[in-house]
């Protein structure tokens, strides 16, 4: 991965702008490009763009100008947000692997060479025997596991996780992130959004810093920095050393983060 | 009852054309209201339905094919909300209350000016089981052969579509083309329909057997059976009450969906909490 470094990316974005109805720009001049083998987590404050620079590079949004250039018949998937997803849809897990060959006429039902396929991906995933549950019935890391599952079964060269950890607990974010490092070391392209700066961010080889413009890309260490974390998220930011990690935290000096004020018993509401 | 009293109807050629459209149009309707309910648009079989009065009532007046004009009226009226909804912050619930009684406000005006073309407008509202004619027959099973073989050959992009529209876009299903495609179908379910159902009664023929499936099963594919079943069950048991109580088929048909409901609802209940707790048991 790089800004714009390379013509002959899997996904070079070149000078990018999206508007939405002719409203501001959500995107100015973005620049960016997705290498073979990239684990690649784009961070940013609310509203920096994140989720429609994913779309973008999915080509769902059109840009206002620059363009989006896909390798020829790439094949992508994408995990969306948990928040998003309707828990209630009957489906089963196997069903909703199972969606993702739509594309053409096929059959309605999951062949027996898919079946096996499906299979194949819930092993891989750490889910032998749950195609027949239906997703509400999962946990929290499974849940988010069934979708990669099915992103996994389009034989996608590229995956778009948007916020992949978004309402997990500390271990099962662990073990999605160790999940995802397997697959990237199996020659698999992630790109993700994640508002996790330590507990996913520092931990990928290379981050984006987005606020509607890149602010900075790179590895942890050359992009997590006070400079560039403060251009992105427009308020001061310090950077310790914890066992060999970088750790973000608020700058003490902001006036935002200071405790709030506790009311004693003798204030009034 | 005797025997023989029960099947008394089936001699007159009338009934046992209303019986068909009955049986086939529950089926039809319980799989397309599957894709209605799950959608969340349950109220766009009841606005669609009250649209195509207006679409009648116009096609009388121009002159047209009756059936091909509301049809056609139907058709334009469901795009016509799909792309308000797009195209401004509107609810689908706002937009099809908008559109579609405009259009059946039109409808009742026309009617009472110019009078109903074609049937009288008590049957087009309520359904009427001796204007069901051998035409109607083949028309309903046509649009159910159509739709049995959209929902075969398409079914993964329908649910991938349903499911999560977003990610089915961005994984190169053609999206807007599926669920104009699915608002097609629906337009001509609805017209096929509303002779043995009325305009007022043909939402909870979506909308009943679809719910009542989904109690029923986590499964889409089992809740797509499950509702064209009911459906169809529903149709037939439902016109030979209308007949030995002589009361409206649209009427009766719903009233035997809506027992389906109930016993789903405290016998379903039970069964799937029991499925449930044995799921996370293990």
């Amino acid at each position: 991965m790089s800004p714009r470094d390379a013509a002959g990316g899997l996904i070079v974005v070149d000078r990018l702008t999206v508007n939405y109805d002719g409203g501001a720009p959500v995107l100015i001049d973005v620049d960016l490009t997705i290498e073979p083998g990239d684990l690649v987590g784009i961070v940013g404050p609310s509203g920096s763009g994140k989720s429609t620079l994913l779309k973008a590079m999915l080509g769902t949004v059109s840009p206002v100008s620059g363009s989006v250039r896909r390798a020829s018949g790439l094949a992508v998937g994408l995990v969306p947000q948990v928040e998003t997803i309707d828990w209630n849809f009957p489906v089963t897990v196997a069903e909703c692997v199972g969606m993702a060959r739509a594309r053409g006429l096929r059959m309605p039902w999951i062949t027996k060479g898919e079946r096996l396929e499906i299979a194949s991906v819930l092993e891989r995933l750490g889910m032998v025997g749950l195609g027949g549950r239906h997703i509400r019935e999962l946990s929290g890391g499974q849940q988010q596991r069934v979708f990669l599952a099915r992103a996994l079964f389009t034989n996608a060269q590229v995956i778009f996780l948007d916020e992949p950890t978004s309402g997990l607990d500390v271990r099962t974010r662990h073990d999605v992130l160790h999940l995802l490092d397997d697959l990237n070391a199996d020659g698999l392209t992630i790109v993700l959004t994640t508002h996790d700066l330590n507990g996913i961010a520092a931990h990928l080889p290379t981050v984006v810093c987005l606020n509607r413009s890149v602010i900075g890309a790179g590895s942890p260490e050359e992009v997590l920095v006070p400079d560039v974390l403060e251009r992105t998220y427009g308020s001061p930011m310090e950077v310790l050393e914890h066992g060999g990690m970088r750790v973000v935290v608020d700058s003490p000096i902001d006036a935002n983060v200071t405790p709030l004020r506790r009311r004693t018993a003798g204030e009034s509401a | 009852m005797s025997w023989a009293e029960l099947i008394r109807p089936y001699e007159f050629e009338f009934f046992r054309n209303g019986l068909y459209v009955a049986t086939i149009a529950g089926a039809l309707c319980g799989v397309v209201g599957c894709y209605v309910v799950l959608r969340n648009m349950s109220y766009i079989g009841h606005g669609l339905s009250h649209s195509i009065f207006g679409g009648y009532a116009v096609a009388g007046l121009a002159g047209v094919n009756l059936f091909l004009g509301a049809g056609i009226w139907g058709v334009i009226t469901a795009l016509a909300v799909g792309g308000i909804v797009r195209r401004r912050p509107i609810g689908s619930d706002a937009a099809i209350g908008v559109v579609t009684t405009a259009s059946f406000a039109l409808g009742l005006a026309l009617v009472q000016i110019y009078g109903s073309p074609g049937r009288n407008a008590d049957a087009l509202l309520f359904g009427n089981v001796l204007g069901v004619t051998n035409s109607d027959v083949l028309l309903i099973l046509g649009v159910a052969l159509a739709t049995a073989a959209i929902v075969f050959f398409f079914y993964r992009q329908l649910l991938f579509t349903t499911f999560d529209s977003q990610v089915a876009a961005a994984t190169g299903v053609r999206t807007a083309w599926i669920d104009a495609l699915l608002m097609i179908v629906l337009s001509a379910t609805v017209l096929a329909t509303m002779n043995v159902m009325g305009v007022t009664l043909i939402a909870a023929t979506l909308v009943v057997p679809a719910v009542v499936a989904r109690m029923l099963t986590d499964s889409f594919g089992k809740m797509l059976a499950l509702s064209a079943v009911i459906g169809a069950v529903s149709g037939f048991v439902g016109m030979n009450a209308s007949y030995h109580l002589d009361v409206a088929s649209g009427p009766t048909i719903v009233l035997t969906s809506a027992c389906f409901f109930i016993v789903a609802y405290v016998f379903g209940g039970r069964f799937r909490r029991r499925a449930g707790s044995v799921a996370h048991a293990h």
